[in-house]
Formats: structure tokens, sequence, C-alpha cells
């Protein structure tokens, strides 16, 4: 019993780790996609706002420098995703798949021109990384059985933006349901004539949209890079980006439901090198490939509609033209 | 409102938004403190400059070619298929499953036999979004993009599960006697010596042709074209818009899957790990960059081989810039020629202006 719970919490912890960058990153593409933009970009923002934090981090000594730096990589990519799909009224599927190759190009190449480590940023500690937070009374508690072993492995000893991105869900849920902005955003994103009707910008609303995704995607990258490892590697979003887009999918676009889907891909991460070579009653032995499928699976009978239904917003990935 | 001329418009403007695409990679590559026209001057000496490096750019024309083909058909019918790199894989399932099924048979049985049941596999595949974008409704971008993930864990799982021979450690399957194999042009052709291009080129070229003629010359095509350019009035016209999705993207991953027969069938001889390695993904910006036409496919397809096996030659003679700039490349020409394509129209279509009413001034 007393294993099962330590094992349990081990896990789980692990699988907050994973699951913070989906976090951060499907709250992101839950601000543009309300607004009305799709964001398929949001795997290279990730990576590009990892590669900035660490190669800034690994310059500077900063982490903090680093994650701004991460903040603004995403910045300029949605920069351009803006004016790519706001002004010019361009595609904004293509756009983002574009926005995902240069991120993948850009970051290999800057990182071999500039550190000359195959695509490696240099190895950062101390100052440089986001380290744990030990929460007040974690080492006191730490031997008190169960409800002890919890608070040490599970809530404390997460660094800041682990703490950040599980605040960052009610925060959205919040500003979309509760403010007038968060009104705005969701109507925009439904019928932007209506918006612009009421004398309000649709561009200006879905520009501020486009600067909280870059926002929060940033901050994702840079946990990848200048928290949960230590320093950037080649590829190192690895279809995170993707597997957020389509947690935003299954949690229907909502902040709630976003948080949930995005923990249970991060069990599924975390348990599936646990659960190799072994064998399970009934089904035997299930492969790691399956496992690591199996979002995607889950993702595509949703969207077609054979459990529940995934609309949705009504002018998302449509450029809205003023009427002359 | 501007209007631009009908040269302009098909010729002057995608020539001007690849110019764009290559200056902002000049840029970058000065930016890191190379020099770029040095690094292009490498690059068409590793492309055309001796009869090897010749081959390797014509045999990553040919998978270009198809890839380009794949996005471009789906994008006559109004789909975006970003699928290409899970549909070639798949086909290439197909392509080694006919191939050890019938091992040590003669390639001229072999390459048809290939052909089709690569071009199965793939259309097969590309065929589960078709039906779910038709019946279902689910976007087909977000589809295909998933489709790809799944299937780089289907393979991975069949590579190195079950098709791995005992005894053998990379994750690739067992190899095709060499008399099975698609002959490599180096047999005939003494310049093209230690290079990969194989009868699969020629598959290609004749599959730039029938897509022209089948999009251009046929019902089905005008159909397609219809449905691409206005889904509404298609259906009014008695055109069945669901049949036709499914029909178009099924042909799209046969057409993605030829890249299986150009690598598994014709170089590799057997189903190695993640082989397709990018080249779907290429197809996309080919597609664009050739505006989803047959010739544009052809040349923007040729100017990636060049970027490709060029790339190679850049990362022996310049160790500041890795393959990566082509990646780099890529994405920027899917950004300017894709998703900012209009862009310059406005400005393009007042300078013409201008320049004709001061001509006609005169």
């Amino acid at each position: 019993m007393e294993q099962l719970i330590v094992d349990l919490t081990l896990i789980l912890d692990s699988t907050t780790r994973l699951a913070v960058p989906l976090i951060l990153a499907c709250l992101a593409g839950l601000y543009s996609e309300r607004a009305g933009i799709v964001d398929i970009g949001l795997e290279g923002k990730l990576l590009a706002g990892a590669f900035a934090a660490a190669a800034t981090a690994a310059v500077t000594g900063s982490a903090w420098l680093g994650l701004l730096a991460g903040i603004g990589a995403a910045l300029v990519f949605s920069g351009i995703h803006g004016l790519a799909s706001i002004n010019f009224k361009g595609n904004q599927a293509i756009s983002g798949v574009a926005l995902n190759f240069l991120a993948a190009g850009l970051t290999t190449f800057l990182g071999q021109s500039w550190f000359k480590r195959g695509g490696y940023t240099p190895q950062l500690s101390g100052d440089r990384r986001f380290n744990p937070i030990t929460l007040p009374f974690a080492n006191e508690l730490r031997e008190v059985p169960i409800i002890g072993q919890i608070y040490y492995e599970l809530i404390s000893g997460h660094n800041i933006i682990t703490y950040f991105a599980f605040i960052a869900v009610p925060v959205t849920a919040w500003v979309l349901f509760r403010t007038r902005f968060g009104l705005r955003l969701r109507a925009v994103g439904e019928n932007p004539k209506a918006i612009d009707t009421a004398g309000i910008s649709v561009t200006r609303l879905r520009y501020q949209a486009l600067i909280i995704t870059a926002v929060l995607v940033g901050i994702g990258g840079a946990y990848l890079s200048i928290a949960q490892s230590a320093g950037f590697n080649n590829n190192m979003s690895a279809g995170r980006g993707y597997i957020a887009l389509a947690a935003l999918i299954f949690a229907k676009w909502r902040p709630g439901p976003a948080l949930l889907v995005c923990l249970m891909f991060g069990f599924l991460d975390a348990v599936q090198f646990r659960i190799q070579g072994q064998e399970f009653p009934i089904i035997g032995e299930v492969p790691v490939q399956a496992i690591q499928a199996l979002p995607y699976i889950l993702t595509v009978i949703l969207l077609a509609g054979f459990v529940g239904r995934a609309v949705a917003p009504k002018a998302s990935g449509i450029p809205y033209t003023k009427e002359r | 409102m501007n209007t631009l001329p009908r040269w302009a418009d098909i010729a002057l403007l995608p020539v001007l938004n690849v110019v764009l695409a290559f200056l902002v990679g000049g840029l970058i590559v000065l930016a890191v403190g190379q020099n770029p026209l040095e690094a292009v001057g490498i690059m068409l000496y590793g492309a055309f400059g001796y009869g090897s490096g010749f081959g390797y750019t014509l045999y990553y024309t040919t998978d270009f070619i198809f890839a380009g083909l794949a996005v471009s058909l789906a994008y006559h019918a109004g789909l975006f298929n970003i699928g290409p790199e899970g549909q070639a894989y798949v086909g290439g399932l197909g392509v080694i499953l006919i191939g050890l099924a019938l091992n040590g048979t003669h390639w001229a049985i072999m390459f048809p036999l290939m052909i089709i049941v690569g071009a199965l596999f793939g259309a097969t595949w590309a065929f589960v979004p078709g039906y779910l974008q038709a019946k279902r409704g689910s976007h087909i971008v977000i589809t295909t993009i998933l489709f790809n993930f799944i299937a780089t864990s289907m393979m991975s799982y069949i590579i190195s599960r079950q098709l791995k021979p005992a005894g053998v450690n990379s994750d690739e399957s067992a190899p095709l006697e060499a008399i099975t194999r698609v002959p490599q042009l180096r047999t005939f052709i003494d310049l093209f010596k230690n290079s990969p291009v194989n009868l699969t080129f020629f598959l290609a070229i004749a599959a730039l042709i029938f897509v022209y003629w089948l999009i251009w010359h046929t019902k089905f095509g005008y159909a397609v074209r219809s449905l691409g350019n206005n889904p509404v009035a298609a259906g009014y016209a008695g055109i069945s818009n669901q049949k036709l999705i499914m029909i178009v993207m099924a042909m799209a991953g046969a057409l993605a899957a030829m890249v299986a027969v150009n690598n598994v069938g014709g170089v590799q001889g057997r189903l190695i790990l993640n082989f397709v390695n990018g080249a779907g993904f290429v197809g996309v910006a080919v597609a664009f960059m050739g505006r989803a036409h047959p010739v544009g496919v052809g040349l923007s397809a040729l100017l990636f081989g060049i970027l490709y096996q060029g790339g190679q030659e850049l990362a022996f003679q310049m160790p500041g810039i890795t393959r990566e700039m082509i990646v780099t490349i890529q994405a920027l020409v899917i950004l300017f020629t894709g998703a900012m394509g209009d862009m310059l129209r406005a400005p393009l279509a007042r300078l013409l202006t201008r320049a004709g009413a001061t001509a006609g001034g005169k």
C-alpha cells in the first residue's frame, strides 16, 4: 500500500512535469483560436522559444533573461503569423506550417553557427536555469505518511514555470468568461462582423490574442530548455505543439478541460516507458508505440464526431475583410 | 480595384515571391558571418558540377515531384494535404511487403507491382482523412498532421518489431535481392556513377504529365477544380463533393507513396526507419512555389533537388553552414509563396498601372 502510493506519487510527479509545456502551449492556442486565428505554428513557437531561452541564458547567465528571450522569439513568430493571416489575409494553416519549418531550420542552423556543438546549446546550471522550489515545511512534513509524501514529491519541488502554468488555467478561464476582453475575444472568433459593427477593431483584438499566445507558448518553450532540461537540443519540442493542438480540440477550446486533457496526455507520456515489456492481463504486452500514438488516435476519433463533437469557433481560420 | 495582367500573375508575382524568400535566406546567412554568394556557388557546383552530384540532384527531385504533386492535386480540390510524409511512409510498407513476398523476381515485373501495391497503401492512408473530411467534417489539415504522427508510431512498431530480421541491429527490414530492385540509371549511363537516381525518375515525369492531363483535360479534373473554387456551386452543378474529396485524397496518397518506390524499391532495397526524412514536407513548399501546376511543381522540385544535393556539398565546404539552412529556405518559400503570396500583389499592380499610364501618355 505504502509502496503503491510512493509509485503513484512518482508517476503523477512526472506527469506534472511532462504536462507543463502542453498546458502552456494549449492555453496559448486557446487564445488565438478563440479569436479566430488557427495556430498550427504552436510547435514552431515552442521550439523557437526553447532555443532563444537556452541561448540567451547561456550567454547572459540569467534564466530570467532567457525567459524573456523565449517570449521575444515567440512574439516575432506570432508577429509574422499575424502579418500573414490578419494583414495579408493569407491562409493561416500554410503560415503555421511555414513557421514550424522556420523554427526547425533556424534553431539548428543558428545553434550550430553560434555554439558549434551540433545544434546543442551549452549545458546550463545554477542561475542559468529555473531550479526546483521547495515549498514551506516540505522537508519537515516529508516523514508524515501519505500526505507528507504527496506534499513533498508532488506539490513541492517544482520550478516556478510549473506553478505559473497551473495558475494560468483558472486565470484564463476568468479572463475568457468573466471579463469584457474575454467576451470580445470570444465574439471575434465567432462573429467578427458583429465586433466590427460595435466599433471595436477586429485587427487589434486578434493581435492582442496573438500576443498572449506568444507570451504563454514562449514561456512553455523556455520551460523545455531552461527548466525541464539543462539546455537546448535539436527539435526538442518533439511534436508537443501538435499534441497541445490536439489537446485543445479535445478540450473543445475550454480552459478547464484543456488542463485535464494535457494532464492525461502527460500521464500517457509518463507511463509509456514504465509499461514497456510488461505483460498485462487479457491484452498482453502493449507496444510503446501504441501509447505514443494514443493522443493522436483519440483526437482523430473525437474530431470524427464518433464520441461527442468538437466544433471550432465559427470564424476560425477565416481572414476578416472589412466591408468598404 | 487593382488587378494584375495575366503574365504578371502567372510568372512575375511567383518569381518575385521566391526571390524574396531567397533574399531573406541570404540575409540570414550573411547575419551569421558567411558569404551567401559563395554558398550559392558551392551549391550549384555540388548539384551540377559532376556526374554523381547531378544524379543525386535528380534523385531528390524525383521525391519532391511526387510529394509536390500529392499536395498540389489535393489543393486543386481546396484541400490542404500536409500528410505526404506519412502517406509516403505507409506506402513504403506496401512496397517492401510485395517486394519481400516475391523477392528474387525480375524488376521488370516487380517495378509495376511495387508501384501498384505502394500506391494502394499510400492511397488507403490518405483516404481515411479524406473520408473523415467528407463524411464527418473533420478538418483535413489537422487530420493529415495527426495521421503523420500515427504513421510514425505505427511504422516504427512494424519495422522494429515485425519486419526486422533476427540478428540485425539497425531498425530495417530484410533486403530485396539485386534483381528485384528498381534499376539505377548508372547501370545504363556512365555519367551517374555512384548516384541513386533510378527509373522512378521517369515515373515522376510521367506523373507530372498525368496530373496535368487529369486536372486540365478531363471531366474529372474540371469537377475537382470546381470543387476547389466554389464547393457550393459545384454541389449545385451536380458534382458529389464527398465522393470527389475521398477520391482526390486517395490519389494524392498514391502519388506520395511513389517516394517509397524511389527510396525503398530503387535505392535502399529495404525499409528503413524514418526513410522519408522530410521529403513529404518539402512537397508542401514545392506545391506552393509551383502554384500547384505540374510545370511549376517540376521546376520547384528541381530547385529543391539542387538545394538538397547542393546543401550536402555545402556542409563539406563551408562548415559554418549546416544543411538545416535548407529547411529554413523551405520555410521561407512556403511563407512567401504560400501564406503571404498576395503581399506584393497590390504594390505590383500599382506599379504596373503607373508604368502603363506613363507609357500610354507618351
